[in-house]
């Protein structure tokens, strides 16, 4: 990335680290519960879920493409991990046919989009509805519920004092850091977000890199969909839908951009908690959560707004 | 939109229909062999009842997209307009007073979105992503959550009529397709949505006031929204304040599959009724033929896949890359 590019992401970090400190700030002023270690570890699980999912939408928005299968996607890996460890009792075989699941979605996605090159939006808006058929059938209305604490302990155990989810969101957010800034693979993303002409030219393989994206995309959602099932103790076929927009808040909140080539992880990851905390701050004043959404969207609209703006500005001095 | 390569006119013609034109004749085909009552009158203008509101959301919908712009509010925008209607009908106005309502709390999302959009820079899909949270919020704050009832029988009635036997909201979407054909294609204004996606360098220098233009783009939106609400609302007989969430993405699907893309003002009106005639085609066949209604959910997302595939292989094939 150039060093100005370096320069106003660092910033734009910057600008919402600010958000997530005075809502936090505010936050302890009003209520008393808010500045606790349960209701900030409370948080952070919270946030977990949304940016698992979120994590793997950051890739494919990095790409300039776009994901909305993922909620779909949750819906149906959850209802499969629960079937499959009903069926088997083991909680490797539920985990692994939640990821299973996910991977296999994601994969799909990824053939619609690079052999047969349909338009991202469509091919995983069609597969949305695919997947979502798919879940209501297989289901039947049914739901399952009722596991034990050895596989809920991946949604809602502690290790050490803190939940088990936000374990899985830091390691996410090492290896995915670590892959989107540090490896090959990563520069690429970047690269075909930026110009896909461009990064073919310079020998990008361009396909090879949006199946992996699109495929980790689905695979993360397949890993929400494990904890979230071992968070809700019961696998029915629309869980996953409420899933998908707040998501995609999360990653536009942290200031990816749609355009491609241009956000982080850890953009993303402030996005998830400030969505989290918002709702925990009327939680905690006692606001109802009919106010949630307006909320929800005037963060959105203020977020890239200050996005625009300070890339105006840095366009205007360069 | 596609360049001419064969010497018969009508093949010509025919070439320039989207897939889903010939997926929707496939289908009625399917359909009326399968079961005679598919196409029966009664049933061909349920389909037209059925299909109604969304083609209300998707004629604006294509000029948005031709705009290169997206607008993800609709659905939450019917929502609190059908609200708002619904509070006026239940508060005693008339449906005339009510639907004014309607469409201007649509109206004002849509200059809100186009202001935005146009004047802040903000990327359309953001921008209505965060007015469609603002809209559900304000439509369940108003609401509390709850649907609003009790909306008297006018709007029921005039629902219920039919116009030279043809069923009210039947009239109301074939009116407004009729008035969105006519501007988008014989009007200066219509020329400018073109431009506005195509070429918005040239209609700057040429002195259009572009912005004005794009910002009415998506205000027209906003405001049919509101229409589509009062068919909505009298549909389902109450003002509910999410009911509505996920239109917006059905509208988007029938516009694209009729033809209209994401790139350089690149549109065709025809092909968004053809869009959205399948997507109710489709559901209704399924459903006249007792198919299992988590099929007929799956089958729209093949339905969007096949349409897209088809007119891409089609392209390839012009291309000479078949």
């Amino acid at each position: 990335m150039p060093r100005r590019a370096v320069a106003a992401d660092a910033a734009a970090l910057g600008y919402r680290l600010a958000g997530v400190l005075l809502l936090g700030g505010a936050l302890a002023l009003l209520s008393d519960a808010f500045l606790t270690a349960p209701n900030l570890l409370n948080v952070l699980r919270q946030a977990s879920l949304n940016f698992l999912i979120a994590s793997g939408v950051t890739l494919v928005i990095l790409t300039a493409g776009l994901d909305l299968s993922i909620g779909a996607n949750v819906g149906l890996s959850a209802c499969l991990a629960a079937v499959a460890f009903k069926a088997t009792g083991s909680i490797a075989a539920g985990v692994g046919a939640g990821l299973a699941c996910g991977t296999l979605i994601g994969i799909l996605n990824a053939l619609m989009i690079t052999r047969l090159r349909l338009p991202p939006f469509i091919a995983t808006y069609g597969m949305l509805w695919m997947v979502h058929g798919f879940t209501y059938w297989f289901m039947a209305g049914e739901t399952i519920y009722g596991f034990p604490p050895g596989f809920r302990a991946l949604g809602s155990g502690y290790l050490l004092g803190i939940p088990v989810p936000v374990y899985l969101m830091a390691v996410c957010l090492a290896a995915g850091g670590v892959f989107t800034r540090h490896t090959t693979y990563g520069y690429e993303i970047y690269a075909i977000g930026a110009n896909p002409e461009a990064a073919r030219l310079s020998g990008v393989p361009v396909r090879a890199r949006l199946n992996l994206a699109y495929t980790l995309s689905g695979a993360m959602a397949g890993l929400a969909a494990v904890v979230y099932l071992a968070r809700l103790n019961s696998a029915e076929a629309d869980i996953g839908e409420p899933l998908m927009l707040p998501a995609i808040a999360a990653v536009l909140i942290g200031g990816t951009s749609l355009f491609g080539g241009l956000g982080s992880l850890s953009g993303t990851l402030i996005g998830a908690v400030l969505l989290t905390l918002v709702l925990n701050g009327m939680n905690l004043l006692n606001i109802s959560a009919n106010w949630q959404p307006l909320v929800t969207g005037g963060i959105v609209l203020i977020a890239v707004w200050i996005d625009v703006v300070a890339r105006q500005r840095s366009e205007g001095k360069g | 939109m596609i360049p001419p390569v064969r010497n018969s006119r009508l093949l010509e013609r025919a070439a320039a229909v989207p897939g889903v034109g010939y997926l929707l004749a496939a289908l009625a085909v399917t359909f009326t062999i399968l079961d005679p009552r598919f196409a029966s009158l009664p049933n061909l203008l349920n389909i037209g009842t059925q299909s109604s509101t969304l083609l209300l959301l998707a004629l604006p919908m294509t000029l948005i997209i031709m705009s290169e712009g997206l607008d993800l509010s609709m659905g939450a925008v019917l929502g609190l307009s059908g609200v708002a209607l619904a509070m006026r009908l239940a508060g005693g106005g008339s449906v005339m007073t009510a639907l004014t309502v309607a469409v201007a709390v649509g109206g004002v999302f849509g200059v809100a979105n186009g202001l935005l959009v146009v004047r802040l820079g903000i990327p359309p899909f953001v921008t209505t992503l965060g007015t469609l949270y603002v809209a559900q919020g304000a439509a369940l704050v108003l609401t509390d959550g709850r649907s609003v009832v009790g909306i008297g029988s006018a709007l029921p009635t005039l629902y219920a009529s039919t116009w030279a036997g043809l069923p009210f909201s039947i009239v109301v979407s074939a009116l407004a397709y009729a008035v969105f054909h006519v501007v988008l294609y014989h009007t200066r204004f219509g020329v400018y949505v073109f431009a506005i996606g195509g070429n918005r360098e040239a209609l700057v220098l040429a002195g259009v006031r572009a912005n004005l233009h794009h910002v009415a783009v998506y205000t027209i939106g906003g405001a049919m929204a509101g229409l589509a609400a009062l068919l909505f609302t009298a549909r389902t007989n109450a003002g509910h304040p999410t009911a509505a969430m996920g239109l917006e993405f059905d509208a988007i699907a029938a516009v694209i599959v009729g033809g209209t893309s994401f790139e350089r003002g690149n549109g065709w009106l025809p092909g968004t009724l053809l869009g959205v005639l399948t997507v109710g085609v489709l559901k209704n066949g399924l459903n006249v033929m007792e198919v299992h209604n988590a099929l007929q959910v799956a089958s729209i997302g093949l339905l969007v896949i096949v349409a897209l595939l088809i007119d891409s292989f089609r392209a390839g094939a012009r291309r000479g890359h078949l």
